[in-house]
């Protein structure tokens, strides 16, 4: 963060107190530009999960493009049981101290609070994730009022789209985290994709009707009072979140709907997350048409984790290419034992959780 | 003719775009393509090195070896456009402490420091004036780096509040923003005119 000290603005850079010049009250921050441009400058890269700093600095040598800061690596919380929450910005502090790359921190479904104490602290994008317990069982985070860009898990184009609508400036699959199991990340986007391909095929009026559908979770809290009230009309000009009303959302799904169709792909950069444990998964999950990948529990619940991070970023910068995945998946030890998701009751899935 | 883009990590569909639609805009034939391997160099006559992370480019660069090709490639007069990461990656020395273990290519006499501005929150955006552009170019700064120092051979083609942000040294052009993050390529297709045809 900058600060002013005898009429000269300071910006402390990697821990060094330096002078700049510029006049900052001329320049534009946070813009919709800056958080979606700062997301596709990580593309074809690995977003790594690291709790201290020991692992951050494996994983930036290893050459991961950023890294995400958390309290316990998705397989442990999955493990322990309890309410997982946002990490200790002691621990996070630390980890933005020793390394350049940039630190990315999770926080809970619709906590607000925690995601401002991340942004005053300067990491460089918010994960709103299901993998910690969710704090608000109506809404998700109003990420326009933030400067700091959001990523979110999605399941399927629904979860994405509201997610953009909401602000978040990168989507990732949800998949099914501490896990070791790549079927759901799998499941997601090829949801995902073949819900853009097919909305080629339908007319205006089809994607309001799919715009209203998408939309009707934002109405959630607004519906549960008109139950309570047995209270059938709302004012057209309710405002149900984030400054919108419900027919202001629907418009704002509808028209990201359309923008989908016409890009044939999200508007913002769309990772893999969620179960990716091998540098062939990485892979796998490229040629699906992601822009990059997140690992995990993958690495450090492994048995060479730096072997393992180095061979899962250079899978994903050659995911074309068998040859590559092949020489960088020898004897790199074992993975994460792993799950099968038939094994998890249903309500302890984390990708349930979301709305 | 053919241009590249590296396309080890960054935001390589964005230049390639740009660059399309450049070489639609100046109405010459050739198309652009994706360089990971020495092999797809050899067959570019135009590199583009994207935004990104650097750490990260460089470590790819030396893993699938390619730091060779690319000095062959500017010491044989090709031109070579870097944006950002790509312009860390071209200068003669990076300065921040944390840098120490990137090793840049040194294709320009210029120090640049990293992340320079910042994280993420203090990215920005301005209009800019540049040489040889009439009127505004629109500056997307995404933690950048500044240009701490240039030599002789380096001109400066555009100024931020008394700082350097887009250079050239003969075949090598660099810059500390992100042209190919707004629909103007104008840039894109000044790099393009540095081809001899």
């Amino acid at each position: 963060m900058a600060e002013t000290l005898n009429n000269q603005t300071y910006s402390y850079i990697s821990g060094e107190l330096l002078p700049l010049e510029l006049e900052i009250e001329k320049l534009r921050f946070g813009t919709e530009l800056l958080k979606r441009g700062f997301a596709k400058m990580q593309k074809g890269g690995v977003i790594m999960d690291v709790t201290n700093r020991e692992q951050a600095i494996i994983a930036e040598e290893a050459g991961a493009v950023a890294v995400m800061s958390l309290e316990r690596v998705p397989a442990d919380i999955r493990r322990d049981g309890g309410v997982a929450r946002a990490a200790d910005p002691l621990r996070t502090q630390e980890i933005l101290d020793s390394v350049s790359i940039p630190v990315m921190a999770k926080v809970r479904i619709g906590h607000t609070a925690e995601a401002q104490m991340w942004e005053v602290m300067g990491v460089d994008m918010i994960d709103e994730s299901e993998v910690l317990t969710p704090a608000d069982p109506f809404h998700h985070i109003d990420k326009k009022d933030f400067t700091v860009p959001f990523v979110c898990g999605a399941t399927y184009l629904g979860e994405a789209v509201r997610r953009i609508a909401e602000g978040a400036a990168m989507i990732r699959t949800k998949g099914e985290a501490g896990t070791g199991n790549v079927i759901e990340a799998v499941r997601h986007q090829k949801l995902i994709s073949g819900m853009i391909i097919k909305l080629k095929t339908l007319d205006e009026e089809e994607i309001n009707g799919v715009a209203k559908t998408y939309a009707a979770p934002f109405g959630k809290l607004e519906r549960k009072i008109r139950e309570e009230w047995c209270d059938s009309e709302t004012p057209k000009d309710y405002v149900v979140f984030g400054g919108l009303t419900m027919g202001q959302w629907e418009d704002r799904v509808g028209d990201l709907l359309i923008e989908i169709r016409d890009l044939q792909r999200l508007p913002v950069v769309n990772f893999a997350a969620g179960g990716i444990a091998t540098p062939a998964d990485a892979a796998l999950m490229m040629q699906m048409g992601m822009d990059g990948v997140f690992v995990g529990s993958g690495i450090f619940k492994s048995e060479n984790p730096a072997q393992r991070a180095k061979a899962i970023t250079e899978a994903v910068a050659h995911f074309d290419d068998p040859n590559v995945i092949m020489e960088v998946s020898k004897g790199i030890g074992e993975p994460m034992v792993g799950i099968n998701i038939e094994d998890i009751p249903k309500e302890q899935r984390l990708q349930e959780r979301g709305w | 003719m053919r241009i590249g883009v590296l396309a080890l990590q960054g935001d390589v569909s964005e230049h390639v775009l740009a660059l399309e639609t450049a070489v639609k805009s100046l109405d010459i034939q050739g198309d652009v393509v994706r360089v990971r391997r020495k092999s797809e160099l050899e067959t570019v006559s135009a590199l583009l090195m994207p935004g990104g992370e650097s750490t990260t480019i460089a470590k790819q660069l030396d893993r699938f070896g390619l730091r060779q090709p690319i000095l062959d490639f500017a010491a044989s007069g090709k031109p070579i456009m870097g944006t950002c990461a790509g312009t860390i990656l071209l200068s003669s020395e990076i300065l921040d402490r944390r840098g120490q273990e990137v090793k840049p290519l040194g294709l320009m006499d210029m120090s640049v420091r990293r992340n320079a501005f910042g994280r993420q929150a203090e990215s920005f955006e301005k209009p800019l004036k540049i040489e040889g552009l009439e009127g505004d170019f629109h500056g997307i700064f995404i933690r950048a780096p500044r240009i701490a120092r240039i030599g002789n051979s380096v001109k400066s083609l555009a100024m931020l509040d008394g700082e350097h942000i887009m250079v050239i040294q003969g075949n090598i052009l660099a810059l500390t923003f992100h042209p190919e993050l707004v629909p103007d390529h104008r840039i894109h297709a000044m790099f393009l005119k540095m081809l001899r045809p």
